[in-house]
């Protein structure tokens, strides 16, 4: 089965991010006051070990599954959009304590309150598209 | 047999180290481009609004939500993932996160009272029973509006700017990383101490 296969890489995601604690409110706290590396170690050695993975896709033109290069688009470029819509994620971020993937995470882990975040989160998605064409991108 | 699955068992329930996590983040963004996507978890909540009926209200959700099923089955097994973890291999200490002592303190002077050692992974005032009173409203509802909301604008949360983005050296998601840290150390630093100093 073809789907099943990304289950395993969330469940994978689960474990990573549950067992290095990233899903705690707390980490996510000391995170902003900057009073340990670990979070800064999770995320720069993510991003470290990703950077070289995507030369290594680049320079040797590493095939995907299908047969095909694997291209990375770049992103459009602004600076509002990613500014203001990165404030807002972060105010949110700070104030719950967790982004999406926690947020899956813990609610299998039985904390159910997150459904209600998930709804919030749902309904923030949609106001956005519904301003979309008012807001500066 | 028996007991080397216990010893397996009892390795991985101990705290995963940072260069643990981090590298095992970036095998989990190389296989999703192996596979032909590109690793973002925030998109399953535009997934979802598309799946209710979106689609129909505005062109912003008019995708084939189907095509996304990849990714919805990531954030499917990510619920899996917690529910394992959370049954199956917390280890002795429980359910627990190990934040620094000068953390500890910090909580403390504003009002919030953990000891150290016995910090809960989740805390008290992010649950069910929260929602009995306007400050847990403001941090499970409002942080997740804001959420969902800033990662549209902003084209991705931390998963597709702060790993994928940055590992692509893309100068938009360092923006946008920038903003993470603006919006975080402001609540962290101005409104979190505001909530804390009754109890509610």
């Amino acid at each position: 089965m073809r789907m099943s296969r990304y289950i395993l890489i969330g469940m994978l995601l689960g474990f990573i991010l549950y067992k290095s604690e990233a899903v705690s409110w707390y980490r996510i706290f000391e995170m902003f006051r900057f009073q340990s590396f670990h979070m800064y170690g999770v995320i720069g050695s993510a991003v470290i070990s990703g950077i070289i993975i995507v030369q290594i896709i680049k320079r040797r033109q590493v095939h995907n599954v299908e047969g095909q290069p694997i291209v990375i688009k770049d992103k459009n470029k602004s600076i509002p959009r990613y500014l203001i819509g990165g404030a807002m994620f972060g105010t949110g971020w700070a104030l719950a304590g967790a982004c999406p993937a926690p947020m899956f995470i813990l609610m299998g882990a039985g904390y159910s309150v997150f459904v209600v975040y998930m709804l919030a989160a749902m309904t923030g998605t949609f106001v956005y598209g519904l301003l979309r064409s008012k807001l500066p991108h | 047999m028996k007991e080397s699955i216990e010893a397996f068992i009892t390795f991985l329930s101990q705290p995963w180290p940072w260069y643990v996590a981090g590298p095992l983040l970036a095998l989990v963004m190389f296989i999703l481009l192996y596979f032909g996507h590109e690793f973002g978890i925030s998109e399953n909540l535009r997934l979802m609004c598309a799946a209710d009926g979106a689609d129909e209200l505005n062109e912003f959700f008019k995708i084939d939500w189907k095509n996304g099923g990849w990714n919805l089955m990531v954030a499917l097994g990510a619920v899996i993932g917690g529910y394992m973890v959370s049954h199956y291999f917390l280890g002795s200490e429980g359910n627990i996160a190990h934040v620094s002592d000068a953390t500890v303190a910090s909580l403390n002077e504003i009002g919030i009272n953990v000891k150290q050692g016995e910090v809960p992974m989740v805390p008290d005032f992010i649950s069910w029973e929260a929602l009995l009173n306007w400050r847990g409203w403001l941090m499970i509802a409002g942080g997740g509006f804001l959420v969902g909301f800033g990662a549209r604008y902003a084209g991705g949360c931390t998963s597709g700017h702060a790993i994928s983005g940055l590992s692509a050296l893309q100068v938009p998601s360092l923006i946008a990383v920038m903003g993470f840290f603006i919006g975080g150390l402001f609540v962290n630093y101005a409104i979190i101490p505001l909530l804390f100093p009754w109890t509610l």
